[in-house]
C-alpha cells in the first residue's frame, strides 16, 4: 500500500467523521467533498466549488485535447478507475453524467453515497439550468447566480445580431452534422451563421453526405477536429472536394474542447466562431481559443 | 419367446415405401445376416426396428421405453463415428452406460463386461490407445467390441465387417455365431454372400424395401435367387470345409 | 480427481487474489480480515459490497462460460463450437443496447440486464421454432448462426443511427464486456438463470459420452436427443444469457477453456463438463485480476482482455491440433 493512499484513507475517515451535521439549520448542509467523474460536471464544479470542496475530478478532465480547464484540473488529483476509488476518497456527494458507467454509479448509491447526474447540455438555454442545478447541489447558490447573471449578459452581448447571417455547416467525421437542436448547433446559431443542417432537414444532425454538403454550398464549414493519421472515418473531412470548396469558402477548423460542455465556456467556441465571421474570407480560423 | 417381431413395417420416404411391409419373427440362437443390393432397404429396416425412424406398423423393440430397449438391444450403426480422441478402453465402457444407473462408476461387473468385449475382439493390447488414431479396420473392431459390451440379448449391427481384413472378418463372423450358440440373436447386414453362407443360420434377402427370402441361407442363395435380386450368377456348393458361395459374373 | 482438486485448489486462489486486488492497497491479510469481519471501515465496505460480488461474479460467469461451451462442443461433436454460437449472446447484446439507447437504462437501475435477458430469452423461443423440436445438429448451429447475425446487424442499426454520441459510446463500451463495479444486485438477478442453467447442463454428462458415438448410436443406447437438446438450448441461454446481462459479451472461454482441459480428461464429454465449469471460473477470475493489475488507471474491459489472451491461444492450439493430425 502506497503511503499516500493511507494518508488519503486516513483523512478521508477523518473528515467523514467531522460531517456529521452539528445541528439543524435552515438548509441543508453543503456537501464538503465532492468527487466529479464526468468531463463535464468536473468542469462545472471546477467553476463552481468552494476552494477544498471539490476533491478529486475524472482522469479526461486533465486531457489538453479534451478539456477545456485542463490547466484547474490538473491541480486535484484525478480518479477513473470505478467505485472502489471513488468510494475510498470518501465524498459525500458524487457529480456524474447520465452515461457514466450505469453499474459504477448504482454501486456508489448502493453504498449509500449522494450521486447527482447532469444530462449533457442540448442547447445553450440549458446551461444556466445546468449552472444553478450545480450551485444548489454544491450549496453554492450565489456563485450560481452570479455566474449565471454574468453568462447570459455575455451571451445577450454576443448575440447582438450581425449585419449578415452567413450560411454555414458543422461538419465532423462520419460525415456526421449537427442540427440546431443541439449545442454546437445553438453555438453556431449564437455566433451568427445559419446551420445549413436546417435546410437539409436534420434540425437534430444526422448523416449529411459529401455530395450533399457540397451542392447545399455554405459559406462557413466549421470541421471537426482533424487528428494526424486517421481512420477512413474522417475521409470525407480532407476530400479534395472538400478541398476545392475550401479555396471558395472560410473553413474553420475549431477545437472541440470549448464545444463539448454546457458550460461558460462556449461563449469562447462563440468568439472564436465570431473572428471567422467577421473576417471577410479568412483561411485561418480559430486554432485554439485562448487559455484563461 | 422371440427378441424382435415386426409385423408390416413400413417406412415411407418422399412417396417410395423404403421398407415395405416387412414382418419378421427373431429368436435366441439366430446369427442372421441381412443381404440385399444397394439401396434395398437394410439400414432402413434395422433402424426402424429400433425405433430410431419413424415407422408405421409394429416393431417389438420400437415400442418398448428407450432404457429397456437399450438393454434389450445393442445398435452398430454403418457410420464409424468416434468423435472425441478417447482410449479404446473408454469407448468400450461406453457401451455399459445403458446397464448403469445414473451417475453411477463402472462396477466390477462392468469392468468384466468390458475386458470380456475387449478379449473377443482381440484389443487388449490396444485398450490405452487413442481410439481416433487408430486404422479405420481397427477402429471397427472397437466400435464392435463396443456393442459388444452392452451385454444385450439381440445385436444389430450394419455392415460392420466393410473395410476389416479377412482374417479379422472372419473371426468377427465367428463372433457373432458364437454369440448365437451362447443363446443371443445377432441380425448383421453384409455384402459378403460367402461370410454370410458360412457364419449365418439364416438371411434376410431384401430388394427395393421388400423382404423376398427369409430362410437358412442355402435355400435364400438359390441361384433363381441370386440371379433376380443381385444380378449374378454364382457358385454354391457344400464342401467338406462347410458350404462355399462364389460369385461368377454379371448377369446383363 | 487430481485434476479436480487442482482447479478447485486454482479457482480458490484466483478467488482470493481478486478480493485482495483492487484500488485501495491494503495488505492482503487485513483485507480479507475485513471483509469476514465489519470493522467499521471503508475497506470493509469495500470487501463486502464491491470486491466480493466481483469475484463471485466472475467466477460465475466464467463457470456458466465454460460448462455451457463444453456441452455444446459435446452435443455438436466439435471442438470449434462454443456459447455464442447458438445466438443467445448476441440476443442478450442487442437487449443491453436497446436499453441504453432507448433511455431505459436511466430509468430504473435492473433495467439493463432485464432487457438483455428478456431478449435472450426471445432469441431462444426464435431458435427452438427455427430448429424445431426433433432438428439435428445442423439446423441448431445454423438458426443460432441467423439469429446472431439478425441481432448483430440490430445492435450496428442502433448504433448506426444512434443521434446520441454519448449513448453510442457507452452501447461501444458496454459491448466489450466488463465486470468492473458489478454489485450484489446483479448478482442476485443472475444467480437464479445461472443456477438453473447450470442444472440443466450438469445432468447431460451421461447422453453426451454416448454421442461421442453419433447421433443414432447415443439413441439406440436410450438417450432421449430431443430432450438433451432442449436442455441443452435452455440450460445455455439461462447461464450465458444471464452472464452476458451482467457482464456483456465475453468471448472464448466457452471455445478455449474445453479444448485446454480436453486432454487432461481423456477427452470424455461427461467430465469435461465440469472441469470446464471450474477451468472458465479460473479463467475469468484470472483476467479480471488482470484488467486491474495491468492498467489500473485505464479501466482495460474484460472482453478485450480475453480476446486478446484467447485468440493467440487459440491459435497455439490449431497449430498443435494440425501437428498432430496424420
Amino acid at each position: 500500500m502506497r503511503p499516500s493512499r493511507i494518508i488519503s484513507l486516513a483523512v478521508a475517515l477523518a473528515l467523514a467523521g467531522a460531517a456529521v451535521p452539528a445541528g439543524a439549520q435552515e438548509r441543508p448542509e453543503p456537501p464538503r467533498r465532492v468527487v466529479s467523474i464526468n468531463l463535464c460536471t468536473d468542469q462545472l464544479a471546477l467553476m463552481l466549488a468552494a476552494p477544498g470542496q471539490l476533491v478529486s475530478v475524472s482522469r479526461l478532465a486533465h486531457d489538453p485535447d479534451s478539456s477545456a480547464m485542463f490547466e484547474a484540473a490538473r491541480r486535484l488529483p484525478a480518479n477513473g478507475s470505478g467505485a472502489e476509488e471513488v468510494y475510498l476518497l470518501a465524498p459525500d456527494l458524487v457529480l456524474a453524467g447520465t452515461y457514466s458507467s450505469d453499474a459504477t454509479v448504482q454501486m456508489l448509491r448502493r453504498l449509500g453515497i449522494r450521486v447527482e447526474r447532469f444530462a449533457p447540455a442540448q442547447s445553450l438555454a440549458d446551461i444556466p439550468r445546468r449552472i444553478a442545478r450545480m450551485g444548489r447541489v454544491l450549496g453554492r447558490e450565489e456563485a450560481a447566480g452570479r455566474m449565471i447573471a454574468r453568462f447570459n449578459a455575455d451571451l445577450a452581448a454576443l448575440r447582438r445580431a450581425p449585419k449578415r447571417r452567413p450560411r454555414a455547416a458543422l461538419y465532423y467525421v462520419n460525415s456526421f452534422t449537427l442540427g440546431d437542436r443541439s449545442l454546437a448547433g445553438d453555438i453556431l446559431k449564437a455566433a451568427g451563421f445559419d446551420n445549413i443542417a436546417d435546410e437539409a432537414g436534420l434540425e437534430w444532425g444526422g448523416t449529411l453526405p459529401l455530395e450533399r454538403l457540397i451542392l447545399l454550398a455554405p459559406e462557413v464549414i466549421v470541421k471537426g477536429r482533424d487528428y494526424p493519421g486517421q481512420a477512413r472515418a474522417e475521409e470525407p473531412l480532407s476530400h479534395p472536394a472538400l478541398r476545392a470548396l475550401e479555396r471558395s469558402r472560410v473553413i474553420g477548423s475549431l477545437t472541440d474542447r470549448d464545444w463539448i460542455c454546457g458550460t461558460p465556456r462556449v461563449l469562447e467556441a462563440i468568439r472564436s466562431l465570431r473572428q471567422l465571421a467577421a473576417g471577410p474570407g479568412t483561411q485561418s480560423g480559430a486554432q485554439r481559443g485562448p487559455e484563461q | 419367446m422371440s427378441l424382435l417381431s415386426l409385423d408390416r413395417l413400413t417406412v415411407r420416404r418422399g412417396g417410395r415405401a423404403a421398407v415395405d411391409g416387412v414382418s419378421l419373427t427373431v429368436n435366441p440362437g439366430e446369427c442372421i445376416g441381412l443381404i440385399g443390393p444397394n439401396g434395398a432397404g437394410k439400414t432402413t429396416l434395422m433402424r426402424a426396428a429400433l425405433g430410431l425412424l419413424p415407422a408405421t406398423g409394429h416393431s417389438s423393440l420400437a415400442a418398448m421405453p428407450r432404457a429397456a430397449r437399450a438393454r434389450t438391444a445393442a445398435w452398430m450403426p454403418q457410420s464409424r463415428d468416434i468423435a472425441w480422441p478417447v482410449t479404446v478402453e473408454t469407448v468400450v465402457a461406453l457401451g455399459r452406460l445403458p446397464q448403469m444407473p445414473r451417475h453411477g462408476r463402472l462396477r466390477p461387473a462392468d469392468r468384466a463386461a468390458v475386458e470380456a468385449a475387449l478379449a473377443r475382439m482381440e484389443l487388449t493390447g490396444l485398450r490405452d490407445r487413442i481410439a481416433t488414431r487408430l486404422s479405420g479396420g481397427e477402429q471397427a473392431r472397437v466400435l464392435i467390441a463396443r456393442a459388444l459390451a452392452q451385454d444385450t440379448p439381440l445385436l444389430m449391427a450394419d455392415e460392420p465387417i466393410a473395410g476389416l481384413d479377412p482374417a479379422h472378418q472372419i473371426a468377427t463372423m465367428q463372433v457373432f455365431a458364437g454369440l448365437a450358440r451362447e443363446g443371443r440373436a445377432v441380425i448383421v447386414s453384409l455384402h459378403d454372400l460367402g461370410l454370410a453362407a458360412r457364419h449365418c443360420s439364416r438371411l434376410l434377402l431384401m430388394q427395393d424395401g421388400r423382404l423376398v427370402a427369409d430362410a437358412p441361407p442355402d435355400r435364400v442363395l438359390a441361384p433363381a435367387n441370386v440371379e433376380k435380386v443381385f444380378g449374378i450368377t454364382a457358385f454354391y456348393g457344400s464342401t467338406p470345409q462347410g458350404p462355399v458361395f462364389q460369385p461368377i459374373e454379371v448377369v446383363r | 480427481m487430481k485434476l479436480a482438486l487442482a482447479l478447485v485448489a486454482l479457482c480458490v486462489a484466483l478467488f482470493a487474489l481478486s478480493l485482495v486486488t483492487g484500488h485501495a492497497g491494503a495488505p492482503a491479510l487485513r483485507s480479507l480480515a475485513a471483509l469476514v469481519a465489519d470493522d467499521g471501515t471503508p475497506l470493509s465496505i469495500v470487501m463486502r459490497e464491491i470486491r466480493l460480488p466481483r469475484a463471485l461474479l466472475a467466477a460465475m460467469v466464467g463457470a456458466s462460460l465454460g460448462l455451457s461451451g463444453a456441452a455444446l462442443q459435446g452435443y455438436l461433436r466439435n471442438p470449434l463450437a462454443e456459447p455464442g454460437l447458438i445466438g443467445v449472446s448476441g440476443a442478450a447484446a442487442l437487449g443491453a443496447v436497446l436499453a441504453i439507447q432507448s433511455g431505459l437504462a436511466l430509468q430504473f437501475s435492473l433495467a439493463l440486464p432485464l432487457a438483455a435477458l428478456g431478449m435472450a430469452v426471445l432469441a431462444v423461443l426464435l431458435i427452438l421454432a427455427l430448429a424445431g423440436p426433433r432438428g439435428g445438429s445442423i439446423t441448431l448451429i445454423l438458426a443460432g448462426i441467423a439469429i446472431s447475425a439478425l441481432a448483430g446487424a440490430l445492435t450496428s442499426l442502433v448504433l448506426n443511427l444512434s443521434p446520441n454520441p454519448f449513448a453510442a459510446a457507452d452501447i461501444v463500451f458496454w459491448t466489450m464486456g466488463s465486470l468492473a463495479d458489478r454489485s450484489f444486485t446483479h448478482l442476485w438477478l443472475a444467480l437464479p438463470f445461472m443456477a438453473a442453467g447450470w442444472a440443466m447442463l450438469a445432468g447431460l454428462g451421461r447422453g453426451l459420452d454416448m454421442l461421442t458415438l453419433g447421433e443414432d448410436a447415443a439413441q439406440a443406447m436410450g438417450t432421449d436427443l430431443v430432450r438433451l437438446r432442449l436442455l441443452l438450448i435452455l440450460g445455455t441461454a439461462a447461464s450465458v444469457g444471464a452472464a452476458t446481462a451482467v457482464a456483456g459479451a465475453i468471448g472464448f472461454v466457452g471455445l478455449v477453456v474445453p479444448h485446454l482441459l480436453r486432454p487432461l480428461v481423456g477427452a470424455r464429454p461427461s467430465a469435461l463438463l465440469w472441469a470446464s465449469a471450474l477451468g472458465g471460473a479460473a479463467m475469468v477470475l484470472a483476467a479480471d485480476i488482470a484488467v486491474r493489475v495491468l492498467l489500473p488507471e485505464r479501466d482495460l474491459k474484460l472482453g478485450v482482455l480475453m480476446a486478446l489472451v484467447g485468440a493467440p491461444l487459440f491459435l497455439h492450439l490449431i497449430y498443435r491440433t494440425r501437428r498432430e493430425m496424420p
